[in-house]
């Protein structure tokens, strides 16, 4: 048992959750996601969880940004872009093998990371608001050039593409169903963006508790007392950007390998960008369990949350204006209005809040 | 005589619009406690900062070890082996105690006799070792800021302001220190508290709108309340 105790701690980096209810819900979430193809049958369910599974890697990535450096960058799906681009790109051109896969991955990390590293070194020592809009435009500028390379990248349209036989839908892998599932390559592939999301989240657990993660945390609550230690600040947030770049286009990779499509509506929109951001904040910046929570949340508000509001709305036809309030229509409006409370109630995120302030005499020798 | 350590010759420092050091010459010799007095805004932070690289000197020359530092890079200064403890207790509140020293460990892991031997004077800091810093008192997160920098041996330590808001028996407590660490390192310090310097210092520069107006020994000033009152508007008596 104890030897067990160590092993998750050890996975974990040691940085175990703070709290017993946010382990709880960290356990379900992985839990559920773990099981999802056999607890919630239908191709809308695994979409979902996959959805879940992509972007927590995508979200954290970011969060080792924002939440763990204090750098504020609006470029951060186009490294997603290049990853889903890099593999879906690779993979209509050159045909559906698994070292086209690999190919497409290779060339979209070194792709990506170059970019990190020249946005790093070139912007990264000016103030943060120049910083954030030097991304935005960077990021605009890759969103027109995929637009408009029509003939590479399918334009808006995108590419669709095959992907290798063993995680292709018709596939079957197994002759006779496992607990009612069919066992075919969309099983396979979910379990692989489930598998491969669960080992980047472990890396980057264990980036942010390495000795490198406290300089980035330390860079974040004061620059100059970093500088004043030793450390050279562009140094660590140029390789900070580049790490979390890394990861953007790992998280893209799988997302093109989930949908059999890249285009720039799933991979480069500002609107995806805006959910990751709100994914941070709603979960918890500066904690990387914060981006499980706030990514599970968010997705599920985004796929359930209509269907939930018409339930609501059926069942409260008696009412005045409430049936109204609730329809199906309006389920933006009542989205915002959550985020809204949730940031009010939650200002360090669901995560931060439930880890709850450091008690002096818990933390003590 | 020796060559000092650490060498300032017409040093300029601007702020902006605001012309701070006016040329600052001193010098601070091997070992022991050099104090650098003055009354409010006379410029001894800003002599602190521009010795660390955290403001570029505008004019002028400052040499440590013999090797010009003068607008050379914050990183680059502190890892020749100066360290700086800014006056205000200034630690990284997220991380612990354990982990705030880690970081200023930059040769390797924590000496564990180095570490107990802070223990020793700060036992402050073996209570709240898995602590965040941030849940420390005014007084720990000050004994932090100075463990960090004497975490690892260094040459020179540039102090601004130790005693500053501390309570009367953290103040006895630090002399008791900053006589043991001044056996191994050569430190700078700013005070306000003329008693605590009086206690510690062996060599004093005092400075006054920007200008270094008088250098000498600690001892002696501290024996002449005539002087004290030119130079810093009060003599011993009358100090906190």
């Amino acid at each position: 048992m104890q030897n067990g105790d160590a092993m998750i701690s050890a996975l974990l980096s040691h940085d175990l959750p703070k709290s017993k209810v946010l382990a709880a819900l960290l356990g379900l979430i992985l839990l559920g996601l773990a099981l999802a193809p056999f607890l919630f049958p239908g191709a809308a369910a695994i979409n979902t969880a996959a959805k879940i599974c992509i972007f927590i890697v995508l979200v954290a990535s970011y969060d080792i940004l924002l939440g763990y450096t204090g750098i504020v960058s609006f470029a951060h799906t186009m490294f997603f872009g290049i990853g889903g681009y890099g593999v879906g790109l690779s993979l209509y051109f050159l045909g559906a093998t698994w070292p086209i896969v690999a190919l497409g991955i290779v060339v979209a990390l070194i792709l990506g990371v170059a970019l990190a590293f020249i946005i790093g070194l070139v912007s990264l020592r000016v103030k943060a608001i120049f910083f954030a809009m030097i991304t935005l435009a960077v990021a605009s500028a890759f969103l027109i050039l995929a637009t408009q390379l029509s003939a590479l990248t399918g334009g808006e349209d995108g590419r669709s593409f095959r992907v290798p036989e063993l995680i292709r839908p018709a596939t079957k892998l197994l002759e006779t169903p496992v607990f009612g599932l069919e066992i075919t390559g969309r099983v396979a592939a979910y379990y692989l963006i489930f598998f491969a999301a669960l080992a980047l989240f472990l890396v980057a657990l264990r980036l942010v508790n390495s000795c490198f993660g406290r300089v980035l945390q330390a860079i974040r609550e004061n620059e100059l007392r970093a500088e004043a230690l030793g450390y050279r600040v562009v140094y660590y947030r140029t390789l900070a950007s580049c790490l979390s770049a890394a990861l953007a286009v790992a998280a893209g990779c799988l997302s093109a390998l989930w949908l059999r499509y890249t285009g720039p509506e799933t991979t480069l929109s500002f609107a995806i960008m805006l959910d990751v951001l709100l994914m941070v904040v709603i979960g918890g910046m500066g904690t990387l369990y914060g981006a499980v929570i706030g990514t599970t949340l968010f997705v599920l508000a985004q796929n359930y949350l209509q269907k939930l509001m018409g339930i609501a709305s059926a069942a409260t036809e008696g009412i005045p204006l409430l049936p109204r309030l609730l329809h199906p229509d309006r389920w933006l409006l009542l989205l915002g209005i959550l985020f809204v409370l949730s940031v009010y109630f939650f200002p360090t995120g669901i995560a931060g809040r439930l880890a709850g302030p450091p008690r002096k005499e818990e933390s003590q020798r | 005589m020796a060559d000092p350590l650490l060498r300032l010759e017409g040093v300029h420092t601007h702020i902006g619009q605001y012309h701070i050091l006016q040329g600052v010459d001193f010098t601070v010799p091997e070992g022991g406690i050099t104090m650098l007095l003055g009354r409010n805004g006379a410029g001894k932070t800003t002599a602190l900062r521009t010795i660390m690289g955290l403001w570029r000197p505008s004019r002028g020359a400052i040499t440590f070890d013999g090797r010009a530092i003068g607008g050379v890079a914050t990183p680059d200064i502190a890892l020749a082996g100066i360290a700086y403890v800014p006056e205000t207790m200034a630690v990284f509140s997220d991380l612990t105690v354990e982990e705030n020293l880690i970081l200023a460990a930059r040769s390797g892991p924590i000496d564990p006799r180095r570490r107990d031997w802070i223990f020793s004077f700060f036992p402050a800091m073996q209570r709240f070792w898995h602590a965040p810093a941030g849940v420390l008192s005014g007084g720990q997160k000050q004994m932090l800021a100075i463990s960090r920098a004497i975490i690892e041996k260094r040459r020179l330590i540039l102090i601004d302001e130790p005693t500053k808001g501390l309570a009367p028996a953290i103040i006895e407590g630090m002399i008791s220190a900053f006589r043991e660490l001044k056996h191994e390192a050569t430190i700078l310090m700013v005070e306000q508290n003329f008693r605590f310097a009086a206690a510690l210092g062996d060599t004093v520069a005092v400075m006054d709108d920007g200008h270094i107006v008088h250098r000498g020994k600690m001892a002696d000033l501290a024996a002449d309340e005539k002087l004290q009152t030119r130079l810093l508007g009060l003599a011993l008596d009358q100090h906190q």
